[in-house]
């Protein structure tokens, strides 16, 4: 404790908050996305390795999964990266009216894509419980799902988030610009898992 | 009022703010509500070790059991519940946590940060790893624990096999085991990256601090492999699907490939954190830094990748393609290189330094001793020739056991005596160290050398008996006797640390004369670590002082909980960052979260509804509590 | 007791004590003479590089005059070197002899076996030639000596793995598949196999016994598994076959030349003439049947056999029945 000092530098004149890498809170969303991913990408392998004990796939008389909710989804959650782009940009220069104006509309996005995606469930043509192909496709579904889940519920946490006293704050743009990186990730990931559940059955 | 730290606000009275500022509320809920990482850490070395005494038991219960033939001492039923709880218990509520305890315990303070990054999240890891612990032990006491094995596999753990809840108390409790351990690894990775000290560039760092940073993204990549593997197995046996039922064209070796993805990496992610002991505890009583820091970081490294690549050496003898296997009985044996040049490395910087020969650097010794004959019995069994007669045999146990107490086990107790006096203001007594010391190396090598040939002499791995006079009796005899002799020297070791505890000799700041920066404080550290941020300028900073004074920078809020955030690689400061006030949010969601998964043990549904509790506390958890001056929020995280 | 009983089942295995007979030390087949000529080459190189760590460290220790890193860069470039190329010599020699391994079951017309394990015991069918040829039975597989014989390899239940350490090493049974192992005995003798994969409560109990002996008496073996089990000579064997084909037993044993025709559970025909009874469990005696008819789940708990309550009389007979299943 009484060990003398050697001042080098004040430090006061840092800022408190900053974008991208410069904040925990990137780096926490990163690392999420590291755990997710490789989550994703070991289904995905586990899907292939259960597809090599099948002479088809799906295993006959089994039909593939239809097309229509899929792929709207698919269009759907590509559409929203435009607000997404710009709700980041806008939280990253700082301005709450156009923050407040576009998280509500993220969030509409995500409930809507839920309701969509309650249809793809129904589209898959097969059970969970009738083979590893019904296993797989579901399990794939059900992970992707979740992440849906989890950002809807956390863009709407934060939208109402923004519009309390707390919103306009530096930390506050941070989060909805981490908030964005994440969606960016949960559509990234979707892409291969459409592939495997609606097109690799196809070939 | 903003208030800062500088040459005008130093000593008793900076002290006396930054406490009250950094100090948690007294009280139970004040307790149970602590971000701090040092309280957290301490509670995880101890619940670690806890796991690691209970294991223990059960290990003798084992060589009692096999100190003869045919002893009827314990049921086939019992045992198969026993060894499987040995080996759950050992790896994953003991090795991986105790690492991970140690480093939320040393981590921030060797990078010379206030506090751990993301602290909530770090104190609902440890509930998490608690209540996991918890679930599985109360399980087996209520004769449900699981017979499995450690390694569950199918289709024995499936649903038409293993009827009941005994299978999926296991699954469960990795479910519980791997959020604990991704939450830290994040901490973790979020305090190396962003949190050191200036100066430390990544070339600076202390080589513990590298091994963590290797480990936690091992655990970041390997750990959703048995996430996603226990879950489908949790879905076969709760909601019917196929995955490894192979009556429906699922495959049981899909479980194999996805558990050994992540279980050969969980051997360097307990053995890697170790080697960082070996590291430190090396350098400060060689006098010296270690010799070949570069190499010593690429070994690091290179073990870190190759471990992804060797999983199928568990799997020889189920039959995949010839071509494939001698790939890995190649990248097996490349894990030795690195591992030879860390070896090298230890011995090149006692041979070149002044040695001292206190009880760390004792199990220092003991570690290469004994370490490298695991690796080289490692070596043997990566040959697939070899292996098809050793796998699943006692040799691979006496192997494993050589690398896992040899090379780990060993290590965590030199650094236990170690930092010992950092964590608790004292001493541990020389001489008991030294006598727990020589016994647990006598009685390992007692227990388990023998086995290496119990296991050439054919008696395979996980029976509850076996037959008198095929040869073995007396191995058998032997390895129990080393089993009660390690027992003792363990109960040595914990009596030194108790009576240390209370009437130790008192430390000071740096009492073997170490270099990191977590010698820079006081003994037991303050609630905010160090009163100004330290200054790293090479790779051993306290030595580069002398005695003289300490360069530190000055300028963090002593009013409010503020860190200091540094550039990636360089360490330049950059952003001063609130950091997280206390919470009783973490715990109340590592309840609602262990409601959920206990639950979903029963009935599917409980996913639905446990969500809901799950939900807000997290929204509680990461709602800002009070308003402030804009941007002086405290963080959510 | 217990300890008595065990060791009887040891010496109904070897006469000369049971200690070698499941043992990779005193190999019996082409797979283990090349473990143990391979082991023997990682062993000297291993042993070799334990000896330099020790020696290094020692020197460490013991050094009186420290004169910092001289000559260690040097000494640490040739280490790596050293280790690597070592490695390489390793990874070949496993190499080459995992490929002469491999060759072992083209040495000569094979004999062709089934082995189908259960928790917790094996069944064995040879496949001759053509159906007539076909044997079946559990628990004992004799083999001739220097012929190669393969074994197709299946499992009914959960993941086995069959290894006979005197022979050669491990290769996995699992359900849905079929994988296959080739053994070269070269060494007449009495051997023991034991189920090598944790498989459930009675893992430990789940042992194979091997008769490696010569091609004349191999055959005569074969002719011998082939016949029909012998009818009953006394009343009471008659009354111990009555009951045996037509109460709990034939629902999983079978019996060939009798009505018990069931196959979940090993083959009856010619029990006395194996070595051991539930998968070496107890020796085969009159002893032996008597404690694991009368009371199954004392002897081997959690096993599919179950306790039926035989009056002693009923016992007596049974026993007395399968003891002239030669």
């Amino acid at each position: 404790m009484s060990a003398p000092y050697r001042f080098t530098r004040d430090l006061a004149e840092l800022p408190t908050h900053a974008f991208g890498n410069r904040s925990l809170t990137w780096w926490g969303v990163i690392l999420f996305m590291l755990m997710e991913g490789s989550g994703f990408a070991l289904a995905g392998a586990a899907y292939f390795i259960l597809k090599s004990h099948q002479g088809t796939w799906p295993p006959a008389p089994l039909q593939p999964p239809g097309l229509l909710a899929g792929t709207l989804f698919t269009l759907l959650i590509l559409a929203s990266e435009i607000p997404n782009t710009i709700v980041k940009k806008k939280a990253e220069a700082e301005e709450i009216a156009p923050v407040r104006l576009l998280l509500p509309i993220m969030a509409a996005i995500g409930g809507l894509l839920l309701v969509i995606r309650a249809f793809e469930f129904d589209s898959l043509n097969v059970m969970w419980t009738d083979n590893p192909y019904g296993s797989i496709v579901w399990a794939l579904l059900v992970l992707h799902t979740t992440h849906i889940l989890t950002d809807w519920f956390d863009t709407v946490v934060l939208t109402v988030l923004m519009f309390t006293q707390h919103g306009p704050t530096g930390k506050r743009f941070v989060d909805v610009s981490e908030n964005s990186l994440y969606w960016r990730f949960v559509w990234l990931a979707w892409l291969p898992i459409y592939l495997l559940i609606y097109w690799v059955p196809r070939w | 009022m903003i208030a800062r730290d500088g040459p005008e606000l130093q000593g008793a009275e900076l002290h006396d703010r930054l406490t009250r500022t950094w100090s948690r509320k007294p009280g139970l809920i004040g307790w149970l509500s602590t971000v701090d990482h040092k309280e957290v850490g301490r509670r995880y070395i101890v619940t670690a070790f806890v796991f690691f005494v209970l294991a223990g038991v059960l290990a003798l219960i084992m060589r009692t059991q096999l100190a003869r033939p045919e002893s009827g001492l314990i049921t086939a039923d019992r045992y198969n519940q026993i060894f499987t709880m040995h080996g759950s218990t050992m790896m994953f509520l003991f090795a991986v946590p105790v690492m991970d305890a140690v480093a939320i315990y040393l981590i921030p303070l060797m990078v010379g940060a206030r506090n751990i990054a993301f602290p909530r999240l770090h104190a609902f890891s440890y509930y998490m790893y608690l209540g996991g612990g918890l679930m599985l032990w109360i399980a087996f006491a209520l004769n449900i624990g699981p017979d499995i094995g450690w390694f569950a596999y199918t289709p024995l753990s499936g649903p038409e096999y293993d009827p009941g809840k005994r299978a999926d108390m296991w699954a469960q409790m990795i479910t519980f085991t791997e959020v604990a351990a991704l939450a830290v690894s994040a901490s973790i990775i979020g305090t190396i990256f962003k949190q050191r000290a200036p100066g430390m560039r990544l070339d600076r760092m202390p080589l513990f601090v590298w091994a963590m940073l290797v480990v936690s993204f091992m655990v970041i990549f390997a750990m959703p492999a048995i996430a996603l593997a226990s879950g489908f197995l949790i879905s076969d046996r709760l909601v019917g699907t196929q995955f490894f039922n192979p009556a429906e064209g699922g495959d049981p070796i899909l479980w194999q490939h996805m558990f050994w993805f992540f279980g050969h990496p969980e051997v360097y992610i307990i053995f890697l954190p170790a080697t960082g002991f070996v590291s430190q505890i090396t350098e400060t009583f060689s006098g010296r830094s270690v010799f070949g820091y570069p190499y010593m970081v690429l070994a690091l490294v290179a073990t870190g990748l190759l471990a992804f690549g060797l999983w199928v050496h568990h799997m020889f003898a189920t039959g995949l393609p010839r071509m494939g296997y001698a790939f890995y009985t190649a990248a097996s044996m490349t894990v030795a290189i690195p591992s030879g040049v860390q070896i090298f490395c230890w011995i090149a910087t006692i041979w070149s330094g002044r040695p001292r020969f206190g009880v760390p650097m004792l199990y220092v010794i003991g570690f290469i001793i004994t370490f490298v004959i695991g690796g080289l019995s490692g070596v043997m069994v990566a040959s697939v020739p070899l292996d098809l007669q050793m796998h699943d045999t006692y040799f691979v146990v006496a192997h494993f056991h050589y690398v896992l107490i040899g090379g780990a086990v060993f290590p965590l107790l030199g650094v236990v005596t170690y930092w010992f006096p950092k964590i608790t203001g004292r001493m541990m007594s020389e001489r008991l160290g030294r006598w727990a010391f020589g016994i647990v190396f006598a009685s390992f090598h007692l227990t388990f050398m023998p086995m290496h040939w119990t296991g050439l002499m054919g008696m395979p791995r996980r029976v509850y008996t076996y037959p008198a006079g095929m040869g073995w009796d007396a191995l058998n005899f032997v390895s129990t006797i080393g089993a009660f002799g390690i027992a003792i020297a363990v109960i040595l070791f914990l009596v030194n640390v108790f009576t240390s505890y209370w009437k130790g000799e008192l430390a000071g700041p740096n009492p073997w004369g170490g270099t990191s920066l977590e010698w820079a404080t006081t003994s037991p550290p303050p609630p905010y670590n160090f009163a100004h941020v330290p200054v790293v300028e090479s790779r051993t900073p306290l030595w580069d002082a002398d005695g003289g004074p300490l360069p530190v920078m000055t300028g963090l809020r002593v009013d409010e909980r503020e860190t200091l955030l540094t550039t990636l690689i360089d360490a330049e400061p950059d952003v001063r960052e609130a950091s997280a006030e206390p919470s009783i949010w973490p715990l109340l969601a590592a309840i609602a979260t262990s409601i959920l998964f206990v639950g979903s043990v029963f009935t599917p549904w409980a996913v639905v509804w446990g969500a809901i509790p799950v939900a807000i506390a997290l929204t509680a958890w990461f709602w800002p509590k009070r308003s402030r001056e804009p941007g002086e929020e405290p963080v959510i995280a | 007791m217990t300890r008595a009983r065990l060791s009887a089942v040891c010496v109904g295995l070897s006469t000369s004590g049971c200690a070698g007979v499941q043992s990779i030390a005193p190999s019996a087949g082409a797979h283990t003479s090349a473990f143990n000529s391979l082991f023997v080459v990682f062993l000297v190189v291993c042993g070799f590089f334990y000896l330099l760590v020790i020696g290094f460290l020692g020197a460490a220790i013991l050094r009186r005059r420290r004169q910092g890193e001289d000559g260690v860069p040097a000494l640490f470039r040739v280490w790596v070197g050293l280790v690597s190329l070592s490695l390489v010599g390793l990874a070949l020699a496993s190499w080459l002899t995992d490929r002469a391994m491999a060759s072992y079951g083209d040495k000569g017309p094979p004999v062709r076996i089934r082995l189908t394990a259960n928790q917790w015991w094996w069944d064995v069918e040879y496949l001759g030639a053509n159906p007539s040829e076909a044997v079946r039975t559990a628990n004992e597989v004799h083999l001739p000596i220097g012929r190669p014989t393969l074994i197709e390899l299946q499992s009914n239940d959960v993941i086995h793995s069959f290894w006979v350490p005197n022979l050669a090493g491990k290769q996995d049974l699992i359900p849905g598949r079929t994988e296959d192992i080739a053994l070269l005995p070269r060494k007449i003798g009495v051997f023991r196999g034991q189920c090598a994969e944790f498989c459930g409560a009675q893992h430990a109990h789940m042992a194979l016994t091997v008769v490696v002996e010569p091609e004349a008496q191999f055959r005569s073996w074969w002719r011998q598994q082939q016949a029909e089990a012998p009818a009953p000579r006394t009343p009471e064997q008659l009354a111990g076959m009555t009951y045996v084909t037509t109460r709990e037993c034939a629902t999983c044993h079978a019996i060939a030349g009798t009505t018990a025709s069931a196959s979940v559970a090993p083959d009856l025909t010619h029990i006395a003439s194996r070595k051991t009874i539930a998968a070496g469990t107890l020796p085969m005696s009159r002893g032996g049947l008597y404690a694991w008819i009368a009371d199954p789940q004392g002897v081997k708990p959690g096993a599919h056999m179950p306790y039926i309550g035989l009056e002693a009389r009923q016992l007596d007979a049974v026993v007395a029945y399968l003891e002239t299943l030669k």
